[in-house]
């Protein structure tokens, strides 16, 4: 364990000794934070607004007692996207699409002698292959994230709305209520942080992929999972450090 | 030159390499040869860098690359073209994109136009030069192999690399995948190293010739020396080749052997 998470560490240093030239590094950023938001946006949207509905519609079932105002409904659809749901929820999902082909992609190099061939160039591969890739990670995660809760408090207002749990006017009333600015930049520090988390992790997993195609699948199967358990942990630590 | 002292290297407590002492040439095609498991790619790999020798040095026209400054590493690996045994060629580019690459990455000082250049002048040396906008997913293996040299050559390599060049590939295009290799070895006299175990490319392109076996190095000499080696685990591997005891038979009985590509195997 403590020889995985210093050999980790040791992956992350390398890509920073030796960079390639900024140009080079800059385009290939670029493209990668096309390959991986572009590529997510609608299961993002999918998942983002869905469980908003769902979630509206769960509150306003539980929310029985006359004496709390159903603008609550809307409050507290908007406090759990932003806090949680949006930025943990997006990141999980993204864990699983953009984890697994970050860890796929590199390891099938791996395997294939392409990540041999760019270091034989004298190229350093992790410095080329790793860092736009988290790079490309941490510029989309807080835009996808972003998109998340428009669509997730979008969701809750058409479930709410269309189900007659509450009108528009209580809706957008509890979503106005006692905003705090604070918890969006809490939420995309946490997706900063969720993003690296992924894309570092799953580099990493495939980075090393030893063997052929079967190994290929293990390695983006241990990258999403170590990815979520990266995920759950941090952001317990960023609730209880930053709130 | 390229020179390798007494290079050991183990994987866990199973040696593989047991202190190899070889020279290879500069402008020539010099062979590394051995059964499987004998420790040819190893050996290849300690000597591009991609694994660290346990011990031992490796030597590039005088310029020592084992355990020397990162930098000087560096610069000696920009001169090394090599063409890996499944071609490795990058997935997401096309053949011109797969040759210009080492050129985007390692002459940023080059114009586009030069480098395009450069790219069909290498696709039309390896034969290729209307498979520029092919992916990698359609070509064939003896396609893949010169995508491959002409990626390999593209900088101006001064050592080429070669690990089994011919495996995977049907015979004919295997002599002339030898062929090419030997053709751009002495245009421009490049030290070429040659992993292989067909015995065809060292009838064929052996000007000089290691043979390993079971990582250490049991004999070296050039193809005209082969065939009458006087060691036994050298004579056990040559003669399981029909080929070459057919060779070996009409070199002693006279009579010629024929042949659409190479030069024909005249006895006496």
């Amino acid at each position: 364990m403590v020889k995985v998470f210093g050999q980790y560490l040791l992956f992350l240093q390398s890509m920073l000794v030796r960079k390639e030239r900024v140009r080079v590094l800059w385009n290939r950023t670029l493209d990668e934070a096309v390959s991986i938001g572009i590529d997510s946006v609608f299961i993002v949207s999918i998942v983002a607004a869905f469980i908003g509905a769902v979630t509206c519609v769960q509150i306003a079932y539980n929310l029985t007692n006359p004496l709390i105002p159903k603008a609550t409904i809307g409050f507290m659809v908007r406090e759990m996207t932003i806090l949680e749901l949006a930025p943990t929820i997006t990141s999980i999902v993204l864990a699983g699409k953009v984890g697994s082909s970050i860890a796929g992609g590199l390891g099938t190099m791996r395997i294939t002698e392409q990540i041999d061939a760019l270091e034989v160039m004298g190229i350093n591969s992790t410095s080329y292959l790793v860092f736009p890739r988290i790079l490309g990670a941490i510029i989309t995660f807080p835009l996808l994230v972003i998109l998340a809760m428009v669509l997730s408090i979008l969701g809750g207002y058409l479930a709410g709305t269309l189900s007659g749990a509450l009108s528009a006017q209580e809706y957008i009333e509890g979503i106005r209520d006692a905003f705090i600015p604070y918890n969006i930049t809490f939420a995309l520090i946490k997706s900063v942080v969720f993003a690296f988390l992924v894309s570092s992790i799953s580099a990493y997993r495939g980075f090393f992929t030893e063997g052929g195609a079967l190994e290929v699948g293990a390695s983006s199967t241990t990258a999403v999972t170590h990815s979520i358990i990266a995920i759950l942990v941090g952001d317990f630590v960023l609730a209880y450090t930053l709130l | 030159m390229i020179e390798v002292h007494n290079v050991h290297k183990n994987f866990g407590d199973t040696p593989i390499l047991r202190g190899i002492t070889c020279t290879f040439e500069t402008g020539k095609c010099n062979l590394v040869l051995g059964g499987s498991g004998t420790g040819k790619s190893v050996l290849l790999k300690c000597i591009v860098g991609l694994l660290k020798p346990d011990i031992g040095s490796i030597t590039f026209d005088g310029t020592i690359f084992t355990n020397n400054k990162i930098e000087i590493r560096q610069e000696i690996r920009k001169q090394i073209g090599m063409l890996f045994q499944a071609s490795a060629l990058f997935d997401s580019m096309n053949v011109f994109e797969n040759v210009e690459f080492p050129l985007q990455m390692l002459t940023p000082d080059m114009s586009k136009e030069e480098r395009r250049d450069r790219v069909e002048f290498c696709l039309k040396r390896v034969g290729l030069e209307n498979a520029g906008l092919k992916m990698p997913s359609e070509l064939s293996g003896g396609m893949k192999k010169r995508v491959g040299i002409a990626r390999a050559i593209a900088p101006n390599c001064t050592y080429l690399f070669c690990d089994e060049p011919n495996s995977g590939l049907d015979p004919l295009t295997s002599i002339k995948i030898d062929e090419l290799i030997y053709e751009i070895t002495h245009e421009y006299g490049i030290t070429t190293v040659i992993i292989t175990h067909d015995m065809n490319s060292v009838v064929e392109i052996g000007d000089h010739i290691v043979f390993l076996h079971k990582g250490l190095k049991l004999w070296d000499g050039t193809k005209d020396e082969i065939l009458n080696a006087q060691v036994p685990e050298l004579k056990d591997f040559i003669f399981s080749s029909s080929l070459v005891r057919a060779a070996k038979k009409v070199e002693q009985e006279g009579g010629t052997i024929e042949t659409s590509v190479g030069e024909p195997i005249q006895g006496e």
